[in-house]
């Protein structure tokens, strides 16, 4: 029992801290809307596509690949977002002085759903809060970028 | 259990009421009769590290601090902690190492020396030995050691995963040949005296190795050791179960005995559960087919994959005891890509050896460095240990590359 205490002393303030950091869904007042409903999909495209880089709290590997959170490509122009999925990079980004040593692959193999539901969500998730991307908005980037 | 939630709320009220305060030290654990202390911390990110015969610890530093690359720190009272520190070298890099009298430290594309007069550098003079080696950004790191003989050592990372058309886009085909070999994937030799050395004037001694970070010349086999760090992205391939794709390919101690020896990468990884190298899926591979790895080199060890090994030494101090001598210490930084699983690896693992083999399986030395169980990020870990070095007395210098901490492990009996 002491134990018990003792380790729960030791571990409840990092608990309170990693809670806090969780990702945390948005508020969902039209529960099964077409926004809630890309978000959830887009939570599933960003599991197998981009969370072994960019983590599952959106925090990224310090020196190898950039946090999600907050960060100008995030809540900055969709364009350039939707680019950054589209062609990946290596180098180019920059966040309070770090740069990251890994290499962003292109993910233009995703659908223009997949890509505006993973975007939705990336922008909607980890303390994010920014409009939707929509497939329309995707598929006129794309034919840009070619 | 009420108690237990008062007691906890309790706890987290008083902690948050003292955040001003430093947050109390994460305690490392190690076996019985070895104690360690805080030496430094705070320096940023200190990635390896170099004692000198009087006790001052050279910390290389990948990010400038003050303007200073390379930072000098000694304890001029003898106290235990620093209360000399000076910095120099306008370059940020990871290797550093003391040899025949000479400073010797890496950028990302070179080395240079220092000369010792007496136990201070000649700052102003740096020599410059190796130049002009790639950097791309990725696995840019040069480590660095010396041998008996004159011989400079340094790693140069392969800027690449797995030598595809398009780096780590799932499925891309691997370049075969892959071009990057010529200047990078392996262990070069340079004259340790000789400057401006580069390419034209090196040795391409080991090949076939993605990146080291981790690297140490062995004097008990005279031969070179390195810790290369496993492709990532193995999992994507879905040719294992999860549980056994988060452990593959295995983070692998290479033994170069020879000029010219070939580790394989990038066709091949090593599965330390068959024990065998095999085709990586970029190059045709499917988990079993062998093909051209059957005549690479394999390791001497195969640790579980990812916790990416950055500090390796040989121990040949008679402080710890016998059982260490010629044994191999190997500082895990930890992984960033075991999801769906923990990340793991946080640690300093000892290797026994005997004849110039391990003799025995490896085991966990120096933990808790993560400050917790059950870290599911990288950013979680409180300290990541990078660097490695043995002080005169034949203690044991561990670097954080997070904060940038420095402990020394000293055994009683
Ligand atoms: C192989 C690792 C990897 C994968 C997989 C990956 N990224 Fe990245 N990502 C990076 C790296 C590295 C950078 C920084 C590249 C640079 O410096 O040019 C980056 C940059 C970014 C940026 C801009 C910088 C920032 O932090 O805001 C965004 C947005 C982004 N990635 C989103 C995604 C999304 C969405 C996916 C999945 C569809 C994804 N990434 C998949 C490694 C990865």
């Amino acid at each position: 029992m002491t134990k018990v205490i003792f380790v729960a002393c030791l571990f409840f303030p990092v608990l309170l801290f990693a809670q806090a950091k969780k990702p945390q869904p948005k508020a969902r007042a039209k529960t099964g809307s077409l926004t809630t409903v890309s978000i959830d999909r887009g939570k599933t495209v960003y599991s197998q596509f981009c969370l072994s880089c960019h983590q599952a709290d959106g925090s990224g590997v310090p020196n190898m690949n950039p946090p999600l959170i907050k960060t100008k490509w995030v809540l900055g122009p969709k364009t350039v977002l939707i680019q950054q999925v589209l062609k990946g990079s290596q180098g180019k980004v920059e966040i309070d002085g770090d740069t990251f040593h890994n290499t962003m692959p292109a993910q233009a193999q995703l659908t223009d759903q997949q890509i505006a539901d993973v975007l939705s969500f990336v922008r909607n998730s980890f303390g994010n809060k920014a409009s939707m991307v929509t497939p329309a908005e995707v598929k006129v980037v794309r034919a840009k970028t070619k | 259990m009420k108690k237990v939630l008062f007691l906890m709320v309790a706890f987290a009220l008083a902690a948050a009421g003292s955040a001003q305060k430093p947050t109390t030290d994460v305690s490392i654990s190690l076996p019985a009769g070895f104690s360690s202390t805080v030496m430094a911390k705070s320096l940023g990110r200190a990635r390896h590290l170099a004692v000198n015969s009087n006790g001052d610890i050279y910390v290389r530093l990948e990010r400038l601090k003050n303007g200073n690359g390379i930072l000098r720190l000694r304890d001029k009272n003898g106290d235990g902690k620093i209360d000399d520190t000076t910095g120099f070298g306008n370059y940020v890099g990871t290797g550093i190492a003391l040899k025949g009298g000479y400073l010797y430290a890496s950028s990302n594309t070179g080395v240079f020396r220092y000369k010792m007069n007496g136990t201070e550098p000649d700052v102003a003079h740096p020599e410059t030995i190796v130049k002009d080696l790639v950097d791309r950004g990725q696995h840019n790191s040069k480590s660095i050691t010396l041998d008996n003989a004159g011989n400079l050592y340094v790693n140069i990372g392969a800027p690449s995963n797995a030598c595809q058309g398009q780096d780590r886009v799932t499925g891309a085909p691997g370049q075969d040949p892959c071009p990057l070999l010529e200047i990078a994937g392996g262990i070069w030799q340079f004259k340790a005296d000789k400057q401006n050395q580069s390419y034209a004037e090196g040795v391409r001694y080991a090949t076939g190795i993605r990146n080291v970070v981790g690297l140490d010349w062995n004097t008990a086999t005279n031969t070179l050791f390195a810790m290369q760090h496993g492709r990532d992205g193995l999992q994507d391939y879905k040719i294992f179960p999860d549980s056994i794709a988060v452990e593959l390919p295995a983070e692998e101690m290479l033994e170069v005995s020879k000029a010219g020896d070939n580790f394989g990468w990038p066709y091949c990884f090593y599965n330390q559960f068959e024990a065998k190298k095999v085709l990586n899926p970029e190059y045709g591979g499917d988990g079993k087919k062998v093909g051209r790895c059957a005549d690479v080199k394999p390791p001497v060890i195969g640790f579980p994959g990812h916790m990416a090994p950055n500090g390796l030494l040989f121990y040949t101090g008679s402080q710890f005891p016998d059982r260490y001598k010629n044994g191999a210490f190997v500082a895990f930084h930890g992984s960033w890509n075991r999801t769906p699983l923990n990340q793991k690896g946080f640690f300093v693992v000892f290797v026994p050896f005997k004849d110039g083999k391990p003799s025995g399986d490896w085991e966990v030395f120096a933990n808790g460095f993560a400050g917790k169980e059950n870290i599911t990020s990288p950013g979680q870990a409180v300290y990541r240990p990078c660097g490695l070095a043995q002080g005169p007395d034949g203690s044991l210098y561990v670097s954080d590359d997070v904060k940038g901490t420095i402990w020394k492990i000293s055994y009683k009996k």
